[in-house]
This record gives structure tokens, sequence and C-alpha cells, in this order.
């Protein structure tokens, strides 16, 4: 037994009793800095329960704008109160558990991979529903109440989120115009920010859990903060998540249309399509900078690997996505 | 002087046997980056055959636009990004975003030729 399974066990056995058992312990994802577990709880005369542990080691800290993975079961849990689909947390890890930074999660059903949820059969009847789905989810979240999340939890706005790039960006000394032209057309049409709501921060494909009668749950809350509902609605039409299928704004599956209809539904305020352009902007221009960051890791050695120097590459696609947004062109 | 094979032939052939021979053989991880890695040789195929055409055409683009026929493109395009900041080149510039499609396109030609951005 590793000195991991070892560690959850007994946690587990303090949770769940002396007999609860630890079985089929599977890495399912991460990198250096994160781990994502899959296992099997065994309690005697129950039947088991799939769960999962996500859990950063002990000496590394939390990068970038992350969270921190107790913070981020703290907002899942606080969403769920709101009836936003999550993963039910089952327990949040403290020192004395040894697992490090860490929580355990229920396992969700179905399916990340957009790829899959854009063509494949299985999801035919998902796909028509899943844009109002995602506005109904978006209005959960932006309807959790202040109190419930942690005390700390960042505040990001949409210009501070620019200002944040921008200076990454000017970091890498890397003259690329069309970002240039992006920093300017923001900041010459950025909206006046709106009351402040809880924010996921990346709400896009990749992170939702699709099954065939569509959204599952909304995973991957590390990124989560306080800030403008408007982020989330144009995050999620960035054309990068759309994998192909640009004609439909909202992930590649639906229209904008209905993500806002779904948003009303569900509580959230009244938006035109045009109250999501700027976010939708700033989103691509935030993607491309993240590609350069990427690129940054790989030539700085922090992560060698082939897969993040090829992400370098990418911002050329936020590039002319930010060109298309800025001419106002269909689909954009 | 010599190249029998040549640096396109050797790159394809490198190609071949990531994507055919060496994938297949590997799995999770491995398999996924040796695709990336057959992706990423294909890239500078593309960049290869492609680059000295884009970067000529890039030059007379920023030249006409800057009216600066003697700068080299490196330096021609930190000019460009320079008077996008200070207000001098903007949005409301035809010319601009003319030239900036065109090199941008070009470069995903190279970078990404199957994006969808590419034809809005």
């Amino acid at each position: 037994m590793t000195a991991l399974t070892a560690a959850l066990t007994r946690l587990i056995q303090t949770r769940f009793g002396p007999s609860a058992e630890v079985r089929e312990m599977t890495r399912l994802s991460g990198g250096a800095s994160q781990e994502t577990w899959g296992f099997s709880l065994h309690v005697p005369e129950e039947a088991p329960r799939q769960l999962i542990l996500r859990r950063a080691p002990f000496q590394s800290t939390a990068k970038g704008e992350a969270i921190g993975l107790v913070r981020e079961a703290q907002v899942i849990a606080a969403a769920a109160q709101t009836g936003t689909p999550v993963p039910e947390i089952v327990h949040v890890c403290s020192p004395e558990d040894d697992l490090g930074d860490a929580f355990i999660m229920a396992h969700v059903a179905g399916q990340t991979i957009a790829r899959k949820i854009l063509r494949d059969e299985e999801y035919s009847l998902a796909r028509p529903l899943l844009a109002f789905q995602c506005g109904e989810a978006m209005a959960k979240i932006h309807a959790v109440a202040p109190d419930n999340l942690p005390s700390d939890l960042p505040i990001s706005h949409g210009l501070d989120q620019l200002d944040r790039y921008e200076a990454i960006y000017r970091g890498f000394s890397m003259d690329r115009p069309v970002f240039e032209l992006a920093l300017s057309w923001l900041r010459q049409h950025a909206p006046a920010p709106l009351p402040t709501t809880l924010v996921h921060g990346d709400f896009r494909n990749g992170n939702l859990m699709v099954n065939e009668s569509g959204l599952a749950a909304v995973l991957d809350w590390e990124l989560a903060h306080q800030g403008d509902p408007r982020e989330d609605l144009g995050w999620i039409c960035v054309n990068s998540w759309r994998f192909g299928v640009r004609d439909k704004k909202v992930g590649g599956f639906g229209s904008l249309e209905d993500l806002l209809a779904g948003y009303q539904a569900s509580g959230g305020q009244s938006f035109e399509p045009k109250d999501v352009d700027w976010f939708q902007a700033l989103g691509s221009f935030k993607w491309g900078i993240m590609c350069l960051i990427m690129y940054q890791a790989f030539a700085t050695k922090a992560d060698p690997s082939i897969e993040r120097a090829m992400i370098g590459r990418r911002a050329s696609e936020a590039e002319i996505d930010l060109l298309n947004l800025i001419e106002g062109r269909p689909h954009a | 002087m010599h190249e029998a094979p040549s640096s396109e032939e050797l790159l394809g052939s490198v190609i071949g046997f990531l994507n055919h021979i060496a994938a297949p053989q590997l799995s999770g991880q491995a398999a996924f980056h040796a695709r990336v890695a057959a992706n990423a040789l294909a890239l500078v195929e593309r960049e290869m055959a492609q680059r000295p055409a884009a970067d000529a055409r890039a030059r007379s683009l920023f030249a006409a636009l800057l009216n600066d026929e003697a700068s080299t493109l490196e330096a021609l395009n930190g000019q460009v990004c320079a008077q996008i900041r200070s207000g001098q080149l903007g949005c409301d510039n035809p010319a601009l975003l003319a030239a900036l499609r065109e090199i941008t396109s070009a470069q995903l030609a190279i970078d990404q030729p199957s994006y969808s951005g590419l034809n809005p």
C-alpha cells in the first residue's frame, strides 16, 4: 500500500468506521502541482461509492490565480446550496489528514471531452439543451450569497484582469500587434462593472460534465473569484471552446440567446447578446496570453513537454478571433 | 551541398514513423505525446515552406503602412506595436486591420491551418 493510500484509508476509517476500505485507487489526471485520483469506498452492508480525491502535494503552493483546493471545496459547497449542479463535497482535508491541500468529492458520471460531446451520437439529445442549462447553472452560481464564500476569495473585475494579463504580456517582451490592438479596443470599450457576484472563472468545455440528458456537473473551480457575472457568460463564447463548430457560439453546442434565456429563467439578470461581447473579447485576449504563459513554462524548462511548447503556437488562434471580434464578423 | 534525402523528406519520414509506428505501440500519455510530436514536426514542415514568403509579405505590408521601406520586419513590427500603444494606429485604420488580418492568417496557416477562425 502506498503512503497516499494508507493516509486516505486512515481518513476514510475515521469518517466511515474501522471496516471502511479504499479500493481501485487510480490516478486520473494532473500535473506536478495537482493530482486527481478516483477510488471506490467500501463500507460493509452499503453499496460501494465512487469518489474523487483532489490534492496538491505538500511542497507545492497554489500557482497564479488558483485559489487552492480547500477554498475550492468551500466554493463548490456554497454553489451546491443554490442548486448549481456540482459534485457533492464529501470531505475537506485538514493538516492532520496527512494528504496535503486536498478534498474528497463524489464521482459524477459523464463526459468532459468536447470533441465527443459535440460529435458523438450519445449526446445528440443533450446538445440542444446544453446552452440553456449552462445559463441556468451560471444564474445559480451568480446567486451564491457572499457570506457563504471564503472571506479571502479574490475580487477581480474585467479591467483588473485586463491589467493583470497586460502586465504578463509586457513581461514577455514579445511584440504582437494584434494583442496591442486588442488591448486598445478593450480599454476603449470597457463597460462599467456590475455589482460583484461569485464567478466560476473557467466555465467552458472541458470543465463541464455532460451526460445523455445534458449538464451533469460544473467542475474545476480553482479560478473562482468575485467579479462581474458577465465574465462567465463571455468566457464560454470564446471560439477556442467551440472546437470547430463556430456557428454555435456557446461551446459549439448552442446559441447565446439560449444561454441568456436559461440565465434569466433561473433568476439571473436580463442581458442582451451585446452585453457579453466585451467579455468574450477579454476571454480571447486572456486565452492568447495563457498560450504565451504555457510557452514560457516550456522555454524556462519549468515544463519541458512538447505539448506545452505547441500550445504556444495557439496564440495566433486568439489573434484571429480578436480580429474577427473587433471587426464584428459573423460567428466571431 | 548534398541534400539527398532533403530536410523535407527526413521530416516527412519522422512524422510517418511517429504517427504510424511509434504512437500505435505506445499507450496513455506517451502515445498522446508521440502524436503531439508528429504535429510539431508537421508545423515545422509548413514553416519551412511558408515562412520566407509570409515574412516578405508581412514586411511589405508594414512598410507600406509606416511608409518605411528600409527597416527590417522585426523593427517594423516593433514600430507598429509602439504606434498602436500610443494611439497613432488604431481600430479605425482599415489598412492596419487588413494588414493584421493577412499576417495573422498566414501565421495560422503555419500554426493551425484547420482553425475555424480563419474563415469567419
